[in-house]
């Protein structure tokens, strides 16, 4: 896994040559083709959403709008389709979900790599073993412990129409926001441990054994010493985790019943149901729903792709 | 990340050597743990590792068990319940969506890894070079890699729609009567999601092999420039080689992506009429439509059994590195 991540500096052997190659051309232009190809899809939905669906009906798919492009589709799915409130439902899943993550899976992967026990191999590999299943093996049991576990309703933080119930408002762990935080949390300390551990076994043990020496317990050493020297992992990994859960699907699929509770993404789906055949409206829908993960990655490419190559384990 | 990354090498070089002195050293740190950090360090293990266990490995053998039962998840578990390999009769010989379903699976895993697989690491060794514009490559290449599946379905819903869509639109045959259903005739759905699929997969394989690549000892290639070998020569006799353990590593994600399919058939048409996959089943029959707890279980024990060949693969070679 490591010999992926490592990224030798490159030597600038090969010395520029000032002759354009007629290679050279042959290959830009055919990655400017696979570039076209590649965005096309993309350029697609936004010019779809860009039009009324009236002007579609009226002069076709492959026209351009009579009276220009306008942002009514984006207006109207908006507020018809509340878009911030589902943005929000994906927030108070997903913060709180890439953090704890981060948390348990330093914690193990320190424990696993700075110090040697038994068992700390076994460890590392049910960790690992355990986010390559596929979910849909775990679910159907997954399903009856979230319908049988009781969860404690100590009221709700109200804001507007959303309602972040404390910690459940049906006393059960099905259908709540902490549910999905929490099968997020278990399933991705996996992926997070296996990354986090092969990079903190870059870590020497020195820096472990001189704090333990000066007298640090264990849990400070990794709170003060460690995880500040993650910094880049824990930076990588909570930009992946955050698009992870960002784009999930299924976990809320199947431990959500209520509409009002979904995130973005599964949102979405119902939005096909409703604006049935309204194409452009669904572009319009699906791009601002994708919207936040775009932004993270190009602000922060490096950190995506070093958390990949770190890991490469899932996508 | 790079001069992280870099450091990765000399930490596994340097672990060989060390062996024999690895025993003398393990006792001294743990001499160094007082029983309060002991305790502390069983806590933070303790702790994850209990949440992994109940929701993950125990509704995975929780899986294998209910696979021998009828249960419908009504009242509690009896011996009644217990039907043996009834289930699993049912699904090889009864079950009429059973074997399409695993083959749509297998056709899948067939696509990604002899089509898209292949394209993404051919991408990978195109733009592995001093090169203008390359990350601008890479980064075009990857973008669909950070779309939700349900997104995709979506953005590639606009090209196949049969009377709205881009493609039948272009190609003319949105009006007429022989018109191109991409998404809806079962026989070529299955391929319409695979080419919407592998619009992500190809981006997402290509930064994991360009990783690899740039691992790959420079003068290793200049070497074979000296000796004359063409560039593809040299990529096949010397690179492809050398890059061994990732080539597997990417084949096993590979498999493990294809075997996890969900999300994009689901959102096409909840994955009927052309796109059944296993891991649907398993949804349809015991959460969606029915609740068959003991089929479904039986069919997710398939899906985990052929998944533990490409973990089992992974966890070997990635744990010599952990280890």
């Amino acid at each position: 896994m490591s010999t992926i991540a490592i990224t030798a500096p490159r030597i600038a052997v090969r010395k520029a040559s000032r002759r354009i190659k007629p290679a050279r051309v042959v290959l830009h232009a055919f990655l400017i083709a696979m570039v076209a190809l590649w965005l096309f899809p993309l350029f697609w939905a936004v010019f779809a959403s860009l039009r009324p669906y009236g002007d579609t009906v009226l002069h076709g798919y492959l026209s351009w709008p009579a009276n220009g492009l306008s942002f009514i589709n984006y207006q109207t799915v908006w507020t018809q389709a509340e878009i911030p409130y589902y943005y929000l439902n994906t927030l108070v899943i997903v913060i709180p979900g890439v953090i704890f993550t981060l948390l348990l899976a330093s914690m193990v992967a320190f424990c696993c790599t700075q110090f040697s026990w038994r068992f700390n191999l076994i460890v590392l590999m049910l960790f690992t073993a355990g986010n390559l299943l596929p979910p849909q093996v775990i679910i159907v049991p997954l399903y009856w412990i979230y319908l049988n576990t009781p969860i404690a309703m100590l009221g709700s933080i109200d804001i507007g129409n959303f309602s972040f119930a404390i910690f459940s408002d049906n006393n059960l762990l099905y259908d709540q926001y902490i549910g999905i935080i929490l099968i997020h949390v278990v399933f991705q300390t996996g992926f997070a441990t296996f990354v986090l551990a092969n990079y903190m076994k870059t870590i020497t043990k020195e820096i472990t054994e001189s704090a333990l020496v000066d007298g640090a317990n264990v849990f400070r050493i990794w709170w003060s010493v460690i995880l500040p020297l993650c910094r880049p992992a824990l930076a990588a990994m909570a930009t992946l985790l955050f698009t992870f859960m960002y784009n999930d699907f299924f976990w809320a699929l199947v431990l959500l019943s209520h509409g009002n509770k979904r995130p973005i993404t599964s949102a979405l789906n119902n939005l096909q149901g409703e604006f049935l055949i309204n194409y452009n409206l669904i572009a319009a829908g699906a791009l601002l729903a994708c919207l936040p993960p775009i932004i993270v990655y190009i602000l922060l490419q490096r950190q995506f792709v070093a958390g990949l190559t770190l890991g490469s384990t899932k996508g | 990340m790079a001069n992280t990354t870099t450091s990765l090498a000399p930490a596994r070089a340097k672990k060989k050597p060390e062996a024999g002195a690895l025993v003398t050293r393990r006792k001294r740190r743990y001499t160094l743990l007082t029983r309060h950090d002991k305790i502390l360090i069983a806590l933070m293990v303790g702790v994850p590792l209990a949440l992994d266990l109940l929701l993950i490995w125990g509704p995975t053998l929780a899986s294998v068990g209910l696979s021998f039962t009828n249960w419908q998840n009504i009242g509690p578990i009896t011996g009644k319940n217990f039907v043996g390999f009834k289930n699993y009769q049912f699904l090889f010989s009864g079950y009429t969506l059973f074997w399409p379903a695993f083959t749509h699976n297998l056709i899948w895993l067939a696509w990604l890894t002899l089509i898209a697989t292949p394209l993404g690491m051919f991408f990978a060794v195109l733009l592995d070079r001093e090169m203008r514009g390359t990350r601008i490559y890479q980064s075009v290449f990857f973008l669909p890699v950070v779309l939700s599946l349900v997104v995709v379905g979506f953005i590639w819903d606009l090209q196949f729609a049969p009377t709205d869509g881009f493609i039948n639109n272009v190609l003319g045959t949105a009006k007429s009567s022989n018109l191109i259903d991409w998404l809806g005739n079962p026989r070529i759905n299955l391929f319409s999601i695979l080419v919407a699929a592998s619009w992500r997969h190809i981006g997402y394989i290509m930064i994991l092999y360009l990783a690899g690549l740039k691992s790959v000892d420079p003068s290793l290639r200049e070497a074979a420039k000296v000796d004359g070998a063409t560039e593809v020569r040299t990529f096949f006799s010397v690179v492809l080689p050398v890059m061994a353990p990732i080539n597997v590593i990417i084949v096993v994600v590979t498999a493990i992506e294809a075997l996890r399919a969900f999300d994009i058939a689901f959102i096409i048409n909840q994955g009927k009429n052309g796109l059944e996959l296993l891991s649907i089943l398993i949804y349809n029959n015991s959460i969606s439509e029915a609740s068959l707890v003991g089929f479904g279980s039986a069919i997710a024990v398939i899906l985990l059994l052929i998944s533990l060949v490409p973990i089992v693969a992974f966890l070997s070679r990635v744990m010599r590195t952990l280890a």
